[in-house]
């Protein structure tokens, strides 16, 4: 019918709207550079370790450059809050992001695989501990960093190297942990692994406590009572402060204190806080290792991105972030595409021997978990982190028996 | 365990306590005479712990010393915030005044984020580190300290309701306030001056903890919660069971952490307050309505 030539009928209308609807699918296979957006915790209850991954984040996007990854990066504030995390999510897959990484906590990671399972856009996690993660069948995520179990099973191992190491011998051991989900996720896997892992020292306490409490007074009386030779925490920043106070005031002085795995001891605020009472804490933990040349560049990007920060303390969530925006970007190289099932191929085939925290090549598991992060020894020495085993990525020796509380400056 | 180690805990637990009873003090006396349940209690210590930090940064004073200049400070803010803010709601339904005192805890809460953040702040104390060591028995230095300055504040309140006559005419008024408003007291100054006095107190007291412990905004409403506790167990308008119940709580829950577990301190304080409710409504020192 000629007279309708010109006109829009309904099936250009329908063609039409199909074709917009799909461009940005069509337009970001089509992309040369991979938008990935990092959802962080930058602000609210997260916001200290939120910042310090952020950090890490900022520092990464001249490293990727200098190793010839074309990725974009957009930084997302998740205000410590699962919704906005997902919401969020969302928002920077409209946007056109190709991949996510995040998110610190592992509630909001777990809202964010939903978002992402449903889009089909690969998450990259960098820091979430929770195994179930990788327990629930998602296909679009993986994971670089240890569950709850692995920290704690690598943590107890790293005492026994650390003591043979510095030629020490514990015979007795006492476990104080806070109360709230991470402190007696930590003692659940400590009840189960301990025993399995034929520990030559006996565990005579566990003592759990209440975080918020104003301080650790009582705990300590109770410790000195038992006078373990060996003690075990897992704490956050704020309740080391008061733990060490209480130490340094009853005297309570064991060969060493050893964390097998939780934060706390190398923020930026226990360092501040306690000053050189903070020096010989021991933490079991994955770390960047001093010695890649990776993890030099991260760096002196680090230096110029965040001069106010030390990068010693910020290692940790910075190297798994970077790591984090590594495995995406090297996949997008690889794939060619934005396409999220072939960006998530290339993800999933991952093999990357040269990257920043200690432990074999990052490659991961079916369920999408990477098992050869390690966990290192570090040991606060002149108030920096220092790595002190294994031996291979050590800066310093460990320093065991602790040195006493008095006539430190 | 030994027998110094328990000596210990409750020489901790009574020092702790005083300190307490200085903060719940405050509550039981604004509800003494004006019959207004603070809500904001917890608030305002931590409102007075941020003072002697901002103290402690720009002019190196101690905030146990600082605590003279805070509850002064506090005192005037408290007499001021009855006479415009709460005088108004005096005669109202509880449940207004309690709407009043929450929001402005609120507010507080939120203000103290906005301008300090979320981080916990202390103060590097020349003695933060210190003990006293009698024989095997260890003292935190800054915990004598504490409860030396809260027990003198204490004394000086006590003195002043008992030997001065603006004491006096706050304790006729609080006994019976129609008496009081008979014989020509002016009831609304002196209740100016109860909310001011009972907010010098948590100032003082607030100053104090700044000493002995971290604090950060979102500590007022435990501090509330633990004021409450404190003079209900001592009994609500009572200024010698708020100290009294300061000590008492402050030594059940050193003694439980010993004897069974430190996570279980709350659970011993909470079961003392529900079994106090239970067996003596008025508190230990509470005088039983007639």
């Amino acid at each position: 019918m000629a007279h309708r030539t010109g006109l829009i009928d309904r099936r250009s209308v329908l063609a039409g709207a199909g074709a917009a609807f799909a461009s940005p699918a069509i337009v970001r296979a089509q992309e040369k550079t991979l938008k990935i957006a990092i959802l962080l915790p930058r602000s609210g209850f997260f916001a200290q370790a939120g910042q310090s991954c952020h950090r890490g984040a900022l520092a990464s996007a001249k490293v990727l450059a200098d190793l010839g990854y074309n990725v974009e990066l957009t930084h997302v504030d998740t205000e410590s809050n699962g919704d906005v995390a997902r919401t969020q999510a969302e928002k920077a897959i409209n946007d056109g992001a190709g991949a996510i990484v995040g998110a610190f906590e592992s509630g909001h990671t777990l809202a964010i695989a939903q978002v992402c399972e449903q889009r089909k856009v690969p998450l990259v996690i960098n820091v979430a501990a929770a195994p179930q993660i990788t327990q629930q069948g998602y296909q679009y995520l993986v994971r670089n960093f240890p569950t709850g179990g692995m920290l704690v099973t690598n943590g107890l191992k790293l005492v026994n190297d650390v003591a043979r190491a510095a030629n020490v011998e514990f015979k007795t051991a006492a476990f104080l942990h806070a109360n709230d989900t991470f402190g007696t996720a930590q003692r659940a896997a400590m009840d189960a692994i301990f025993p399995k892992l034929g520990m030559p020292f006996q565990l005579i306490e566990s003592i759990a406590y209440d975080p918020k409490a104003q301080d650790l007074s009582v705990e300590v009386t109770k410790l000195r009572s038992i006078n373990p030779d060996l003690l075990l925490i897992v704490t956050r920043a704020g309740d080391a402060i008061k733990l060490t106070r209480d130490m340094v005031r009853q005297k309570f002085e064991p060969k060493a204190i050893m964390s097998p795995g939780s934060p706390g001891l190398y923020d930026e605020e226990f360092f501040q806080a306690v000053g050189p009472y903070a020096d010989y804490f021991i933490y079991n933990l994955p770390w960047a290792n001093p010695k890649a040349q990776m993890t030099r560049a991260l760096e002196a990007s680090f230096k110029a991105t965040s001069p106010k920060n030390r990068f010693d303390l910020d290692s940790f969530n910075a190297g798994f972030t970077f790591e984090a925006l590594l495995v995406a970007a090297d996949a997008f190289k690889r794939a060619g595409t934005t396409d999220g099932p072939t960006l998530m191929k290339a993800i999933k085939a991952t093999n990357i021997a040269d990257h920043v925290m200690i432990g074999g090549p990052i490659a991961f598991t079916d369920r999408g978990d990477n098992v050869n992060i390690a966990s290192a020894s570090v040991e606060n020495l002149k108030q920096t982190p220092t790595v002190v085993f294994p031996a291979d990525a050590a800066a310093a020796k460990p320093v065991l028996p602790m040195p006493s509380w008095q006539g430190r400056t | 365990m030994s027998f110094s180690l328990y000596v210990e805990v409750l020489i901790q637990g009574v020092l702790t306590g005083l300190v307490y009873g200085l903060m719940a003090l405050g509550l039981s006396v604004i509800f003494g005479v004006v019959r207004v349940v603070n809500f904001a209690h917890g608030e305002f210590a931590v409102l007075a712990m941020y003072a002697a930090f901002i103290l402690f940064g720009l002019f190196h004073l101690d905030p146990i010393v600082a605590s003279l200049p805070i509850a002064a400070a506090f005192f005037v803010v408290g007499y001021m915030l009855q006479r415009t803010v709460v005088q108004p709601f005096v005669t109202r339904p509880q449940h207004e005044q309690f709407i009043l005192l929450v929001g402005l805890s609120i507010v507080i809460v939120n203000a103290l984020l906005l301008t300090f953040g979320p981080e916990s702040k202390h103060t590097d104390l020349s003695y933060s580190f210190d003990s006293y060591s009698l024989g095997a028995v260890l003292v935190d230095k800054a915990r004598v300290y504490g409860a030396a300055a809260a027990l003198v504040v204490t004394t000086a309140l006590f003195a002043f309701f008992r030997y001065t006559l603006t004491g006096a005419a706050i304790r006729a008024a609080a006994d019976n306030l129609t008496g009081a408003a008979v014989v020509g007291l002016d009831v609304k100054r002196l209740y100016a001056i109860s909310f001011g006095v009972g907010l010098a107190c948590v100032g003082a007291a607030g100053s104090i903890m700044m000493a002995l412990t971290d604090m950060t905004p979102m500590l007022g409403p435990s501090l509330t919660l633990l004021a409450f506790t404190i003079v209900i167990v001592g009994g609500l308008g009572s200024m010698a069971g708020a100290l009294f119940g300061g000590m008492l709580i402050g030594v059940a829950e050193a003694l439980a952490s010993v004897i069974a577990s430190p996570s279980i301190k709350s659970m011993v304080s909470f079961s003392l307050l529900v079994l106090v409710l239970a067996l003596r409504p008025q508190g230990l020192f509470g005088k039983a309505e007639a």
